[in-house]
């Protein structure tokens, strides 16, 4: 259990909080994740853990279920070591109308060093770090923003690919109402990938990608256009209730013209990945023979999730070597 | 009463093409004299050299919270406010509990306003009973009451065909339709202005084309029934050209433009860092727009198309902000920035004194009838009611929520330097609030 081996120097983040990608400089994305390739190495070894945040408190706190997220901050901060406490709404005193701000203040005074928050509205977690002295990490908030999730996805694409400039990543499904869609969005622009957006009219941003930016992000409702050449597609799931709100006209309709299936596959570049942050949809927006076929990176997303949620954490923690 | 005397201000009362440095004389609640070199009379003599002096600002569109929801604000506090801020006379929206939907409930108000008030108070009646936009209030009687228009303020008329008659009854009766031009389905949802702000934030977006269809139908209804309609809180720069091309053709309508919606556009949501703050204070209903809209509205205010500047006013409690910005409650408490903001634009060069001041007093009094309850309200004249108003153009002062007489501290200016205050307010020919460091 030493933690001699985790190099990265933690002393050059200095941010409070975690709440977004936007703002993330791309040496900070950089220094993620070179930590995160370090904290990989560590998952690799016959036991898989350090000590390095012995002694720090690690609060998930849970407003909308999760599994993917929840459990790997989980056993990241479990593998190095700190004490991590698992709070969802439902159970807690959120359940008796407890406010945020009471709840985050309530995590503070016991002693939370580090918040790792999940929120169904957008903006939560920005209310959250300016309560408390504790550092937040958003989970996932509305359709804000989920900066893990963008930093395991470029992580991801980067071990496959290298260096992300110029390469072309299509997103396609719901992205207006999409917080992973939106991070990827800024943590891929930082690295100099080119972005193209793509779904039905009305669950595309109109004005997202400021004119300064749009030459490096695109949005199209033509999929198969989008698709032709790219070296990484990243397909959406598609809420069932967008039906219900008239968003789209039906999930067939949606299929149509939308779902990531081998013939669309076809269209890009040889070898490209495919990419889902799951939870998936399968026969929706991916057909299960494209989920499970040899491009597909899906479970080793999830696997590089608890690296680079170990990176964050560490990194947040301010434990320099 | 004794005689006041205010002296030596630059006296503008554009309805009356007045702007010259002048003297006003007040006795017995009343206007006596306007002239030069007048002699005082051994009452209060308040120098005003270097000041503006205009009538008491006159606002179509405050939250007052009593009764009902008095954490959020009473009528003691919220006309304490209005009060600092210049108002002496304001219009009270009735989204009250229970809503002034009939005159026994309205009258038990105008008792309770006449203890309580520190400024003249004209009371809305609600359009629909209990505002749920089902069945009419009993109108008639509400005009009977002394009621001066009629709205179901936050909640839109949704049901055209009730609106039609609304409109057809109120105006028989001799009172103002206020609405709050909105569709509900559209809007569904939304919480900010649907654009870039609410698509980089994550919160769902409130449309233009929202505001736009809806004052489209009820001009449409305004000239099918020939009655008075009057467009709260105008946001948009397509609602405006609307109205504009309405009054061009002659219609009864009239419109108010918000004092927030002329100072501040979307980007207050997401503050001034780098990282968006989510500022719940800069939530309101009709939301903040782009800067184009704003500019639309500055221009129409600047042009005559507006008719009145209204402040929507709305204390909320700590509680109502300090949370999740989709819990929040919308509203800004506008009584004691508005003439702050407003004379800050005058003096950047933005917005005309003279239509600014005319917006704030004599504009809403004609928009509504409102001199044929009180003589001479929005004006300064001789054997008119003596409701003024001293302000300060040039001197700077920083907004201190915590230091408001509302009980509301939710403003988006907290901390803001602005340019021009209010001096010293004449209510019926009393002084009846001065700021602390008036020489007066």
């Amino acid at each position: 259990m030493a933690d001699e081996t985790i190099s990265p120097d933690a002393g050059s983040w200095r941010r409070k909080d975690l709440l977004d990608t936007d703002t993330l400089s791309r040496e900070e994305i950089a220094l993620v994740l070179k930590t995160a390739e370090a904290m990989a190495e560590v998952r690799s070894r016959p036991m898989p853990k350090v000590a390095t945040l012995r002694g720090i408190t690690v609060v998930t706190l849970f407003y909308e279920q999760s599994t993917r997220t929840r459990a790997s901050f989980e056993v990241a901060g479990k593998a190095m070591g700190a004490d991590v406490v698992n709070l969802t709404a439902s159970g807690s005193s959120v359940e008796k109308g407890e406010s945020l701000v009471d709840t985050v203040r309530t995590l503070e005074a016991i002693g939370a060093d580090i918040i790792v928050m999940r929120h169904s509205k957008s903006g939560a977690p920005a209310l959250a770090a300016r309560t408390t002295k504790a550092r937040v990490v958003n989970g996932g908030d509305g359709q804000h923003a989920h900066p893990t999730q963008a930093l395991l996805d470029v992580f991801t694409m980067q071990q496959h690919l290298g260096d992300l400039a110029g390469k072309r990543v299509v997103i396609v499904g719901d992205i207006l109402h999409s917080r992973v869609a939106r991070s990827n969005l800024w943590a891929l622009m930082a690295l100099g990938a080119d972005v193209t957006l793509t779904g039905p009219a009305t669950l595309l941003p109109q004005t997202l990608v400021g004119a300064s930016e749009a030459g490096r992000c695109r949005t199209t409702t033509d999929f198969d256009a989008a698709i032709e050449g790219a070296d990484v597609v990243m397909a959406l799931r598609i809420q069932k209730e967008r039906q219900a709100t008239g968003l789209i006209p039906s999930l067939r309709d949606y299929i149509r013209g939308y779902q990531l299936n081998e013939t669309r596959l076809a269209r890009a570049k040889p070898g490209a990945l495919v990419m889902h942050p799951g939870p998936k949809n399968e026969g929706i927006e991916v057909a299960p023979s494209v989920a499970a076929g040899a491009a597909s990176v899906i479970d080793e997303q999830v696997a590089n999730g608890v690296a680079v949620r170990m990176a964050v954490l560490y990194l947040m923690a301010g434990r320099a070597a | 009463m004794s005689d006041l005397l205010i002296r030596g201000g630059r006296v503008l009362v554009p309805a009356r093409g007045i702007d010259a440095v002048l003297d006003v004389r007040v006795r017995d609640g009343v206007v006596t004299e306007i002239g030069t070199a007048l002699e005082p009379a051994g009452g209060r003599v308040i120098d005003a050299e270097g000041c503006i002096v205009t009538a008491g600002f006159v606002d179509l569109h405050a939250h007052l919270r009593e009764p009902g929801f008095e954490q959020k604000g009473t009528i003691a506090t919220e006309t304490e406010a209005a009060l600092r801020g210049g108002f002496t006379t304001i219009c009270a929206m009735p989204n009250t509990e229970p809503a002034p939907d009939s005159a026994p409930v309205f009258e038990a108000l105008m008792e309770r306003l006449a203890r309580e008030a520190r400024v003249r108070v004209f009371p809305l009646g609600s359009v629909t009973r209990r505002r749920a936009g089902k069945e009419l209030s009993e109108i008639a009687e509400l005009a009977a009451g002394g009621c001066v228009a009629i709205s179901d303020d936050g909640n839109p008329v949704a049901d055209g065909r009730l609106m039609r008659n609304a409109l057809a009854l109120a105006s028989a009766a001799g009172m103002v339709l206020s609405e709050h031009c909105d569709d509900p389905e559209l809007n569904d949802g939304g919480v900010i202005n649907e654009g870039r702000v609410s698509e980089r934030l994550g919160l769902a977006g409130q449309p233009v084309a929202a505001e736009v269809a809806a004052i489209a139908r009820n001009i449409a209804l305004c000239e099918a029934t020939g009655a008075r309609l009057h467009i709260a809180h105008v946001t948009t720069a397509r609602g405006i050209e609307l109205v504009a091309g309405a009054k061009a053709r002659g219609l009864p309508v009239t419109c108010e433009v918000t004092p927030s919606h002329l100072f501040l556009t979307e980007d207050a949501v997401a503050g001034p860092g780098p990282e968006p703050a989510y500022d719940t204070n800069a939530r309101i209903n009709p939301p903040l727009r782009t800067e184009m809209d704003r500019w639309a509205l500055v221009h129409a205010l600047n042009e005559g198309t507006i008719d009145a500047i209204a402040t929507d006013h709305a204390p909320h409690a700590i509680e109502d902000k300090l949370c999740e910005f989709d819990y929040a409650a919308p509203g800004i408490a506008c009584f004691e920035t508005a003439a702050g903001t407003l004379l800050t634009q005058v003096a950047r060069g933005e917005l005309q004194l003279a239509r600014v001041i005319e917006a704030l007093t004599s504009g809403p009094v004609l928009a509504w009838g409102l001199d044929s309850r009180e003589k001479g309200l929005g004006s300064i004249e001789p054997g008119g009611v003596a409701d003024i108003v001293v302000l300060e153009p040039g001197r700077e002062w920083t907004v201190d929520a915590t230091a408001m007489a509302s009980k509301g501290k939710n403003t988006p200016l907290q901390g803001a330097t602005l340019t021009g205050r209010v001096r010293v307010v004449v209510v019926g020919g009393e002084v009846r609030w001065e700021s602390e460091e008036s020489d007066g």
